[in-house]
């Protein structure tokens, strides 16, 4: 029976591949004309973003209504875990790690902090930003709790519940602002550059945590016999 | 044939390869594998499709950037959802078989 | 060469997918899927899309990796680790 099914999915599967891939090899190797390219608009309207990177003139200009939305579903992902967690003890010790992650540790993260820096800043004009600077600095974080230099993170504390929401916060508040501007998250084209780095510091450190708490909310309670 | 289509066949295989994995496979841990390789195939698509002529496309490209981000919050609370389970009922696998 | 490149890097991304889902042991299938994660990286560097190759070597490879190898610790699947389920996958002492 368990058999019969596997082979079922795997006969399906060998179809579902094949057609998928014959249909992409079918495609013309000229764009129609009427096909949407938007590459050109991108580059067109670029001098208007505040930014010259055309990716982060996608994530947080163009398409910013959806980056907020992405961060709002982050923000309840966080939550759901929190609840799945549910009540743990207050202090929990992290394990000594051995020496050469402790020292690794310790050279590392100063660098990866700098790096999470560096990427925020180079967002606005070479490949980078908010979403690449929290992801390092929220391996940074592992790390440092891999190693034994941090506790794993109990239910969040004011401060910590404060830093997990600023960048929606700021978001959302920038988005609020702009709103008498007609459509949402359009910036005025002087104020764009500061506005989006503005944004982007609030995501990297709110995203930064996180993504760092999926992980430090989760781990288990190291350290009890 | 350009490198955006190369990746994207590899994508649509990967994709059906997480499909049926997530179908066959048992095992909770198993299946957030194969979920997430269902992803990054959906991703190799919708990147590899823009550019088959060899220019690079941000819209795609910042697309599945926050696809990524929003693919490991999704691993993340399946996990706590699977230890969840495999803490109150010791099972790791919901038909409750053997792997 | 660039196309061949291109073919072992995609050759490589389906036999490390492939390793995560079908071998027995879980402790290998989340290393596999490590891998995996790197090769996405490597892939997307190829297609001219730095932004997610940064993003997925810290995320896909990172912390996935770690989120993993946390849960498979939790479950009493780590290899070395006494299982604390009866249901341990074959293979298992």
């Amino acid at each position: 029976m368990r058999g019969a099914a596997r082979l079922l999915v795997a006969t399906l599967g060998l179809a579902l591949a094949a057609a998928l891939t014959r249909a992409i090899g079918e495609l013309p190797a000229e764009r129609p004309s009427q096909a949407v390219d938007l590459r050109p608009q991108v580059v067109a309207h670029l001098d208007q973003t505040g930014v010259s990177h055309p990716v982060t003139a996608v994530l947080l200009d163009y398409r910013g209504y959806d980056t907020l939305l992405e961060v709002a579903v982050l923000a309840l992902a966080l939550i759901a875990l929190l609840v799945l967690a549910g009540a743990r003890d207050a202090r929990l010790c992290a394990p000594a790690g051995s020496p050469l992650l402790v020292s690794l540790a310790r050279g590392l993260v100063p660098v990866v902090v700098l790096t999470g820096g560096y990427l925020l800043w180079a967002g606005a004009h070479r490949p980078g930003g908010a979403f690449q600077a929290a992801a390092v600095l929220a391996a940074g974080a592992v790390l440092l709790q891999l190693a034994g230099l941090m506790p794993a993170w109990a239910s969040p504390g004011r401060w910590l519940r404060l830093g997990l929401m600023l960048g929606f916060g700021v978001f959302l508040g920038v988005a609020y602002g702009l709103l008498g501007r007609g459509a949402l998250l359009d910036y005025p084209p002087q104020w764009a550059g500061a506005l989006i780095l503005l944004i982007e510091t609030g995501l990297t450190l709110s995203l930064g945590l996180t993504l760092a708490g999926l992980f430090l909310f989760l781990t288990e309670r190291r350290g009890r016999p | 044939m350009s490198t955006g289509l190369v990746f994207a066949h590899a994508g649509a295989v990967l994709f059906v390869l997480g499909l049926a994995g997530g179908l066959v496979l048992g095992h909770l841990l198993r299946r957030i594998l194969a979920l997430n390789v269902m992803g990054s195939g959906a991703f190799l698509v919708l990147v590899g499709l823009a550019q088959s002529d060899g220019q690079p496309d941000p819209v795609p490209q910042a697309m599945v950037l926050t696809g990524i981000v929003v693919a490991v919050a999704a691993t993340a609370l399946a996990l706590g959802l699977a230890r969840a389970f495999h803490a109150r009922t010791g099972r790791t696998r919901l038909d409750g078989g053997e792997e | 060469m660039p196309e061949l490149l291109d073919g072992l890097l995609a050759a490589a991304l389906l036999g490390s997918a492939w390793a995560s889902l079908a071998t027995r042991d879980l402790t290998r299938a989340v290393v596999m899927f490590i891998v995996f994660g790197l090769l996405m990286a490597l892939a997307w560097a190829r297609l001219q899309a730095p932004d997610i190759a940064i993003a997925e070597a810290a995320i896909g490879a990172g912390l996935t990796g770690a989120l993993l190898l946390d849960a498979l610790g939790a479950l009493g699947l780590r290899r070395g680790a006494a299982p604390r389920d009866e249901g341990g996958p074959r293979g298992e002492p």
